[in-house]
């Protein structure tokens, strides 16, 4: 006799070998694995979360409300909004000194991530090495596999201030090196890089004639010193796609707006990708997008100030309670290192979560020279900040006496 | 009026979201000292810019009889005063909360809290229609106080983001 059990084994079993092996060799997340741990604990202080705690401004909102009372309902142009685009390509000019003709060499898409998407597969044939800085989001590794390509990490480290060096990157460089994915300022360190360190990166880049997708979605959260586009440095902007998007500076996660620039050549193979597939970004986030870059810059620096605010908090928590941490100088993460407590990242995180009841993301699932770190999001409430800290100081005073 | 600087700023506005932060946690938060912090304090508490730390109350939630009402006074200003005598005149009485001089139909807005609605109509109609320069007044009461000095009253702070994400 058959049971339904063993009925529904053999169709999983069957299904799997439908699936097609890139993808099924993906790894869960890391941050998947844990995000599952977390929802199931209870009277948890989150630091776990990649998202501003502002709720999109009202003035944003309100933009979007009002424009769909006018019925704006429809397809846009699959590349975006005309409006829009000239808007961004206004905003990258006036903001960072890098030129884009907006009609050519601007794409609106759906988030950063799937114009880094869009850049990997218009670029990666199969085989190809993609070069990525770790630690760093968790997505750049498996959308390369995904693509065809190889991800091939390079591990910067704390003593550097997470930085990219050209020495780190060259030692990486083979004959199949193709695509440099750079993501600064960085989550999950916060780190970085000013214009004297892009220099010899561009350097590197020319000499192997490297394409450079540069995730700039952190570029307005930056501390002490202004973001430098890598596309700004000289050379660069037409081996550069700059991928960015609204979600981090205008407290718009959910929207899913995001966009990428480039060499007019590029922008139009990932036009063709992105209209066969998504046809254009929703309109409604276009049009918040668009109120978000003409009236929103005020209260963006109004967000940032107070991130500011909490990143002294934390770095500050961290230091009193003995545990190293270097100055996150961007973005909205501390990265401290839990090295001298004996305990991996997760086995860190995992405790932390269930003798401390706080949350934070094990440095290991971002890649190469994470483990022995934690990221700790302080994009939250300075009350929370201060009883996490308090929870953790207690949790590691613990650790020392066990 | 002075011209306030980026620090004083900031510590107002600090103070403004929850006035018991610590001269530390502001130290901390605003990456100078604690005594800078301290002295900053100190100086606008002196100069009347910081004029009293109060909590905002929801009192609906504990006190269903208070009652409150803005009341639109027409006044016939004093020569040589103003409106700055008569406002004094209406401001020391304790069951008036604020008192704003306006443009538009009416001079004041004063603000009255009693415990019942009696008590409010006795103060308007015993206190403040029988002073002298008080022409007119017209009674309006609160009937729920949804926002207050920013602050949305019912509002719970809810974090619906994800407890991890990447």
């Amino acid at each position: 006799m058959i049971l339904n059990e063993d009925l529904a084994k053999e169709n999983n079993k069957s299904m799997e070998s439908y699936l097609a092996p890139l993808v099924r060799d993906i790894a869960p997340s890391g941050i998947r694995k844990f995000f599952d741990l977390v929802s199931a604990s209870k009277d948890i202080i989150t630091l776990g979360v990649g998202e501003p705690d502002f709720i999109t401004p009202w003035h944003v909102r309100e933009a979007c409300v009002y424009s769909l009372e006018r019925g704006y309902t429809r397809y846009t142009s699959n590349a975006g909004m005309p409006e829009l685009r000239e808007a961004i390509g206004k905003y990258l000019y006036d903001s960072f000194r890098v030129s884009y003709e907006p009609q050519q060499q601007i794409l609106v898409t759906v988030g950063g991530s799937e114009a880094i998407d869009l850049a990997l597969r218009a670029l990666i044939v199969p085989g190809d090495e993609i070069l990525i800085p770790e630690p760093c989001y968790v997505s750049y590794s498996p959308i390369t596999s995904i693509g065809g390509g190889v991800p091939v990490g390079i591990e910067t480290n704390a003593e550097n201030g997470f930085k990219l060096t050209a020495e780190a990157l060259e030692a990486r460089i083979t004959s199949k090196s193709k695509v440099l994915i750079l993501s600064y300022p960085s989550n999950p360190t916060g780190a970085i890089m000013t214009y004297e360190d892009w220099l010899p990166i561009a350097k590197v880049v020319e000499k192997h004639d490297l394409i450079v997708i540069s995730d700039e979605i952190y570029a307005e959260l930056t501390y002490n010193e202004k973001h430098v586009s890598f596309a700004s440095i000289p050379g660069m902007i037409d081996r550069t796609i700059l991928v960015s998007g609204f979600s981090k500076a205008f407290a718009m996660t959910g929207w899913r707006m995001g966009y990428a620039c480039g060499h007019k050549d590029i922008i139009a193979a990932m036009l063709k990708i992105h209209q066969y597939t998504v046809m254009c970004a929703p309109v409604m986030g276009q049009v918040a997008a668009l109120e978000a870059l003409t009236n929103g810059l005020e209260e963006k620096d109004r967000m940032v100030d107070s991130y500011n605010q909490r990143r002294r908090l934390i770095v500050q928590g961290f230091r009193d309670i003995g545990l190293d941490c270097h100055e996150p100088q961007g973005a909205f993460y501390a990265f401290p290192s839990i090295e001298s407590t004996g305990l991996s990242s997760d086995d860190f995180a995992q405790r932390l979560l269930v003798e401390a009841k706080v949350a934070a993301v094990p440095g290991n699932v971002f890649g190469l020279g994470g483990d022995g770190f934690l990221r700790c999001s302080y994009a939250t409430s300075v009350t929370q900040l201060n009883e996490a800290l308090d929870r953790i100081g207690r949790f590691v005073d613990q650790l020392k006496k066990e | 009026m002075k011209e306030l600087n980026d620090l004083k700023l900031k510590l107002l506005e600090l103070l403004k979201e929850d006035a018991r932060r610590s001269p530390a946690l502001l130290s901390t938060l605003l990456g100078v000292s604690e005594d800078e912090v301290k002295t900053t304090i100190a100086e606008l508490e002196s100069d009347h810019v910081i004029v009293k730390y109060a909590a905002v109350v929801n009192w609906s939630k504990i006190e269903d009889e208070k009652v409150t009402a803005l009341i639109e006074v027409q006044i016939t200003p004093e020569r040589g005063r103003g409106f700055e005598g008569i406002s004094e005149r209406i401001y020391l009485f304790p069951q008036v909360k604020s008192v704003y001089l306006m443009s538009g139909a009416y001079d004041l807005l004063v603000e009255v809290e009693g415990r019942n609605l009696r008590d409010v109509a006795n103060f308007v109609s015993e206190k403040l229609s029988t002073i002298d320069s008080v022409l007119s007044t017209k009674t309006n009461f609160i009937l729920k106080k949804y926002k207050q000095d920013g602050i949305i009253l019912d509002e719970h702070e809810e974090d619906n983001r994800l407890m991890i994400s990447p």
